[in-house]
């Protein structure tokens, strides 16, 4: 029963979010009482579909190029050849974190210009790090007995990465990707600040404006993203752990 | 054979041999030409610099004590910043107050690989707590020499500094007041209510939630969203505008910063006090404890630790934040880095990224000493 309803709610926020991207003019009175002056409730420079697609695009993107290099990386330092590797990579990561993503977005574009590519720079690196963090966390944390096991039943150090190391630490590495997914879709709106075409050009049309109806539906859009793509990767996650018996 | 070594001396090498060391351009806006290490810093001082360079990144080769290999990245670094800050004396012609010197790639490649290889000898050498803050506090007095000393003047950052010191100033001001004061208000706010969460339990999953979904809204958009609100207040609420509170500027930045702020201080009290040993808070109880008692004798030192890195989090988070600000009009260092992307300055972006990202660093070193210390007295 409880199940129903949330799905339900689930399907019925994914339905209005779909609704306002489609027929955005549909919901203008509804966003007009924060207009003054007349302005225009919906934004206008713009389809705000095309925004959103453009917005999931270099998340995606940035997401799947972090959790290679991610995933590769954290695969690497936790082989024998790579152990030297494991504490300086641990720091550097931490490092990383302390870099604000408007300094790294604005760093970025001396070295290759306004645009995508700063944003999807900023994405990546910021990306990387939860995913590189939960990785490690994931193979560091496998139990001996299951990888004495593999090594016993004759596993080559590849077959136990592939068969055994891996699909025991998914769940894990999801978590790590989800959390960059969320963190990427908020940060995507900064890169309009360089010219990159996210739905943070509708935001910084409102504030630019004084139109408080753009900055709320470019936010609303970003956050109902966010929370659905959390959500369901949540889902996702609880069902593969629920695979690998745990 | 050492095989980080081999990684920094491949980064060095490309550095010193393909690129350029610094920038130099006529006036501020123009695209620059680069200058090599050799045509940047005058003879005979560049075939020194190259020398020692050179000689460092042949070390990191060779498996050597950990001592010398700290001692010989920082000696590196060291040199690079004189190096630069020389190059700018040196090609900026007498007199001339538009020619612009910035640091190149190389200088940049040749920072971050001496950087790895001070960071990797740091981290195996594991200082404790007291030293790490001490070593920070050397930096930053070494830092502020050479700022003091004048010998980096000549370089484009400072002279885009020189020109606005008095408002740079104050917008440090107003970053540091935006990043702590938020962390403050969530701190007083935020402790009390993961108290309740942890006691409460149907509580816990509400206020977690919605504080879950608020770092969903990007920051611009609550920064933005929160002028309306505060806006009403400064006009219907009778003194409200005498206290500071407007819809435009530092109110809705400090607001927004704010609710970031609660979700890891809130959880981590949460988790913090779930953590506390169940034969613990007994015993306590055994004793005759009061509950208030027990909540600030027993839990809340054990859950100390981790309620403090709710804090690291935040106060690395706004400090980078808090650059968002100036995009509605909250100062901040943020000022400095939009109007230079405004105007395509690098230099001006230099000028509020450099000091932002410096602060966070300095923060996080600051805050992870202060956590193991309380880790090892627990």
């Amino acid at each position: 029963m409880k199940l129903w309803w949330s799905l339900g709610l689930r399907i019925i926020v994914f339905g209005l979010l779909l609704a306002f991207l489609l027929q955005p003019y549909w919901f203008a009175p509804l966003l007009k009482p924060l207009t003054q002056n007349n302005a225009p409730a919906i934004y206008n420079q713009g389809s705000l579909l095309s925004l959103t697609l453009s917005h999931l695009q270099i998340v995606l993107i940035a997401t799947v190029a972090a959790t290679v290099l991610g995933v590769t990386l954290a695969i690497l330092v936790t082989r024998k050849f790579g152990a030297e590797f494991l504490a300086l990579s641990r720091s550097l990561v931490n490092i990383g974190q302390t870099f604000p993503p408007v300094a790294v977005l604005a760093l970025a574009v001396p070295a290759v210009g306004f645009g995508e590519k700063p944003t999807l720079i900023a994405l990546f690196l910021y990306g990387l790090l939860p995913i590189f963090e939960n990785t490690l966390t994931g193979l560091t944390t496998l139990q001996p007995s299951v990888i004495e096991a593999a090594r016993g039943a004759g596993m080559t150090g590849w077959q136990r990465l592939l068969k055994v190391e891996l699909p025991l630490a998914f769940p894990v590495i999801l978590g790590g990707i989800r959390l960059s997914m969320v963190i990427s879709l908020a940060t995507a709106t900064i890169g309009s600040t360089v010219a990159a075409k996210t739905l943070g050009e509708v935001i910084i049309a409102g504030l630019l404006s004084n139109n408080l109806a753009f900055v709320l539906q470019g936010g609303l859009i970003v956050a109902v993203l966010a929370v659905l793509i959390y959500d369901s990767l949540s889902a996702l996650e609880r069902l593969m752990a629920r695979r690998m018996g745990a | 054979m050492d095989k980080l070594g081999v990684v920094i001396t491949a980064l060095a090498a490309y550095a010193l041999l393909i690129s350029p060391f610094a920038t130099f351009r006529a006036n501020r806006i123009v695209p620059g030409d680069p200058v090599g290490l050799l045509n940047a810093v005058a003879t005979p001082v560049n075939g020194l610099v190259l020398a020692l360079l050179i000689a460092i990144a042949l070390l990191a080769l060779v498996k050597t004590s950990v001592i010398a290999r700290l001692v010989a990245s920082v000696v590196a670094i060291v040199a690079l910043c004189l190096a630069i800050g020389l190059a700018a004396q040196h090609l900026t012609p007498e007199g001339n107050s538009y020619a612009r010197v910035a640091p190149a790639s190389g200088f940049w490649l040749l920072l971050f690989a001496f950087a790895l290889m001070a960071t990797d000898a740091l981290t195996r050498l594991q200082p404790p707590p007291g030293v790490r803050i001490l070593a920070l506090l050397v930096t930053a007095l070494g830092i502020a020499a050479l700022l003091k000393s004048g010998s980096w003047d000549g370089l484009s950052i400072l002279k885009e500094y020189s020109t606005r010191a008095a408002s740079f100033w104050r917008e440090v001001g107003t970053h540091v007041t935006l990043a702590l004061g938020s962390l403050a208000a969530a701190t007083v706010i935020g402790l009390p209510l993961g108290l309740l969460c942890h006691r409460i339990r149907p509580l816990r999953a509400a206020v977690l939630n919605s504080l879950n979904i608020i770092q969903t809204i990007p920051s611009i958009a609550l920064f933005g969203l929160l002028i309306a609100p505060l806006g009403w207040i400064a006009t219907h609420v009778p003194g409200a505008s005498a206290v500071g509170i407007a819809g435009i500027g530092a109110a809705p930045a400090f607001v927004a910063l704010f609710l970031y702020s609660l979700l890891p201080v809130v959880a981590n009290t949460v988790t913090g006090l779930a953590g506390v040993p169940q034969a613990a808070v007994d015993a306590a109880r055994g004793v005759g404890m009061t509950l208030w008692q027990r909540l600030t004798k027993i839990e809340l030192p054990l859950a100390f630790p981790v309620i403090l890195t709710g804090i690291r989090i935040v106060l690395v988070q706004n400090i980078g934040l808090a650059t968002i600000a100036a995009l509605i009009g909250g100062g901040g260092l943020g000022v400095f880095v939009f109007q230079g992307v405004g105007q395509t300055a690098m230099d001006l972006v230099l000028l509020g990224a450099v000091p932002t990202v410096a602060m966070a660093f300095a923060a996080a070193v600051l805050l992870d000493a202060i956590i193991d210390k309380v880790r090892m007295q627990a």
